[in-house]
């Protein structure tokens, strides 16, 4: 039976290619591109005024409403920061760490760092951010208690903590690609380098900063994005502080044209950075 | 390249248009006047062996929170309909929820009941196939926000107001009045809370009924530009105070408890839990008054479990069950048998379940129209939609 079947198919190409790809295609259009898709044309709705029952009219009151009030600017602006942040941040942490794990340290601990790394992706992202939430209470936190006699204290809740808290969340998106990046990179390519008498940061920004760019990218394009659409963080540790992502859940039970107008922004700004990514070339070498 | 491109674009384009036209052939669901016509239940049949039910937290206990707080488990094995609850933030939320069909059971506050009546999401209770609304206090029925021309859309559940609490421990003197979360040298800066929902202008507006009379507010729900623009200015300056607003009671209660929060707007239930894990603070009607709220229990014109839904509707406004929930949440009960069932006999006379005097000054949660609900007529008031733009616009300053 599933001989004449493969018989079958083998004779008709055509008819191969449509049973193989039909599945992912229609997941692809449907549930991944429809959603988009959707999210674009709710944006031009709107609501009965009284019950929230969606109406289904075509209008620009919800970005004429979005770009008047300067509440939205400035949480695109605050959230804009953060996400940049949060991606200097955890660069400036993996980069050194990723460096450490491929170039420095022997096969059988470079194994046990690698898990390391992931093990923060085990636990839940609630229960991380709960954490922070002790650690930064203000007055009786851990961060209190613990640097308080030092002189330093918590930043309370709020931007701060919300960088920290998405930082710490999203390292190890980070450390990964460029840690296979740096995999990649030859040994002597840092030696004759050295030999030709550069020094090490020298080394650093001419060699290897050039041959990471790619894997610098790719991680930073998970951090960017994550960062760009979280609330639950800004929720929990960011005090009166909101974010996009805040904006989109006060009023997607609602207002839900509005809640898709104001989740275009990420959107459109995740867009823009894959073009200007686009532009560097970094995608083609990735 | 160029080709491809031209190819992908037509593809998003032809993907969209589907869309489209598969939502315009499912529209005409808005409804701009009068309510929708929903069929009311003509007799009660056997139960479906579950409901789903929309609450405030604490209204559906089955003991899980305390052991000796229960009022679930009984209704089970009587009835054979497991209960399923989800409890609601804030009335957004719950009319939301309600919005998506999945849910059999709401108890709604005056903010949810009427948008939930004239969005067509719930149907018109059937009174006599409830026994135990026959018990229930004469001036709680047939409401304006649990009635339409006459026709019963629930049955009230209990009412109370949301109380200034504070810790005896750290706030002293003890606070008398709402100024105490708006003055904006208070010594509690950044230790200050409020509900995180639009609602909470009316919490605003009250207090200038009391500060500022030449406003001429009369109704905190009712509010013509002039007296709306003046409640947000109050609640602009009173956002550096505020450490962080709570929608989450959870959150809220761990903030009591941990001194992130000493001062601010809550509701009994909440003082009660944090009471319970050793919190020192109390909660107070302050000299103004306050805004409350007066919940109705209303079945779902989509609902699943209907005949559950009844049971549950029936059961809830017993008066063990109501008398549970009533001294649980801290509210007056909607039963005139449930006072003689407290645990605490003076229940009833604490929380003034029959006292008219006592709520002349707590303001129900109302939905704001632009008929203006003091009975004006010379201005358009600010509508609901507007709130919940300026609520929004306020917090994301």
């Amino acid at each position: 039976m599933l001989n004449s079947l493969s018989n079958y198919f083998h004779k008709k190409q055509r008819l191969r290619l449509i049973a193989l790809l039909t599945t992912p295609v229609l997941w692809l259009v449907v549930a991944y591109l429809g959603a988009l898709a959707m999210l674009l044309v709710t944006a031009f709705f709107t609501i009965n005024s009284f019950t929230g029952n969606v109406i289904q009219q075509f209008n620009l009151g919800n970005f004429q409403d979005m770009l008047t009030d300067v509440a939205y600017k400035n949480v695109f602006l605050r959230t804009l920061g953060i996400a940049i942040s949060v991606t200097l941040i955890c660069s400036v942490l993996a980069i050194p760490m990723a460096f450490y794990m491929a170039k420095i340290t022997g096969p059988r601990s470079q194994k046990i760092l690698v898990a390391l790394v992931l093990t923060p992706l085990w636990a839940s992202y609630l229960v991380k951010i709960y954490a922070w939430r002790t650690m930064l209470e203000p007055g009786n936190g851990v961060l209190d208690w613990l640097l308080g006699p030092i002189g330093i204290h918590s930043p309370g809740f709020g931007g701060p903590a919300i960088v920290i808290g998405l930082s710490y969340l999203w390292l190890p998106y980070m450390i990964l690609p460029i840690y296979a990046g740096l995999e990649r990179l030859p040994n002597n390519l840092l030696d004759a380098s050295g030999d030709l008498g550069a020094h090490n940061f020298y080394t650093f920004r001419k060699i290897i900063l050039p041959l990471i760019f790619p894997s610098l990218v790719a991680g930073s394009m998970f951090t960017f994005s994550l960062s760009l659409g979280d609330y639950i963080t800004a929720q929990i540790i960011g005090g009166k502080l909101q974010m996009l992502g805040n904006v989109v859940y006060q009023n997607f039970s609602i207002n839900l044209p509005f809640a898709a107008t104001i989740a275009m922004i990420p959107v459109s700004i995740m867009a823009l950075y894959l073009y200007l990514v686009r532009r560097t070339g970094a995608l083609a070498s990735m | 390249m160029h080709k491809k491109r031209l190819v992908s674009l037509i593809a998003v384009a032809s993907v969209t248009a589907l869309i489209l036209a598969g939502c315009s052939s499912g529209s005409d669901s808005a409804s701009d006047s009068g309510v929708p016509k929903v069929d009311m239940m003509k007799e009660l049949g056997a139960g479906e062996g579950q409901v789903n039910i929309v609450a405030w937290a604490g209204y559906v206990e089955n003991g899980s929170t305390d052991p000796k707080v229960d009022w679930v488990t009984g209704f089970e094995k009587e009835t054979g309909c497991k209960v399923n609850v989800k409890n609601g933030a804030t009335s957004d939320d719950m009319v939301a929820l309600m919005k998506t069909g999945e849910y059999d059971v709401v108890s709604a506050s005056g903010d949810a009941s009427l948008r939930l009546i004239y969005g067509g999401d719930v149907a018109p209770v059937n009174t006599e196939l409830i026994p135990n609304y026959a018990d229930i206090f004469e001036n709680l029925k047939m409401q304006p926000w649990n009635s339409v021309d006459g026709v019963a859309y629930g049955i009230p559940h209990g009412r109370g107001a949301n109380l200034l609490a504070y810790r005896t421990d750290i706030v002293k003197p003890a606070p008398t009045s709402w100024a105490s979360v708006f003055d904006v040298n208070s010594p509690y800066k950044g230790k200050i809370t409020a509900y995180d929902s639009p609602i909470y202008i009316a919490d605003a507006a009250l207090y200038l009924m009391e500060t500022k009379p030449e406003l001429g507010i009369k109704y905190p729900y009712a509010l013509d530009q002039t007296q709306f623009d003046a409640a947000i200015e109050v609640l602009k300056a009173q956002k550096p105070l505020i450490g962080e607003y709570w929608g989450d009671y959870l959150k809220h209660v761990a903030s009591l408890k941990s001194g992130g929060t000493v001062l601010g707007t809550t509701w009994q239930v909440n003082i009660n839990l944090a009471k319970g894990e050793g919190t020192k603070v109390e909660g107070i009607k302050p000299s103004e008054g306050s805004t409350g709220w007066s919940d109705t229990w209303m079945v779902s014109s989509k609902a699943k479990n209907p005949n559950c839904a009844y049971m549950w509707m029936n059961h809830i406004a017993s008066p063990a069950a109501n008398a549970g929930v009533a001294e649980w949440f801290g509210e007056a009960p909607s039963n005139a048998k449930s006072c003689d069932l407290t645990a605490d006999k003076n229940h009833c006379a604490t929380f003034h379940a029959a006292d008219d005097a006592y709520w002349k000054d707590v303001y129900y949660w109302n939905t704001a129209t632009e008929a203006c609900l003091d009975g004006r007529t010379d201005v358009k008031c600010v509508p609901y939609a507007e709130w919940v733009k300026a609520w929004s616009s306020l917090r994301n300053s």
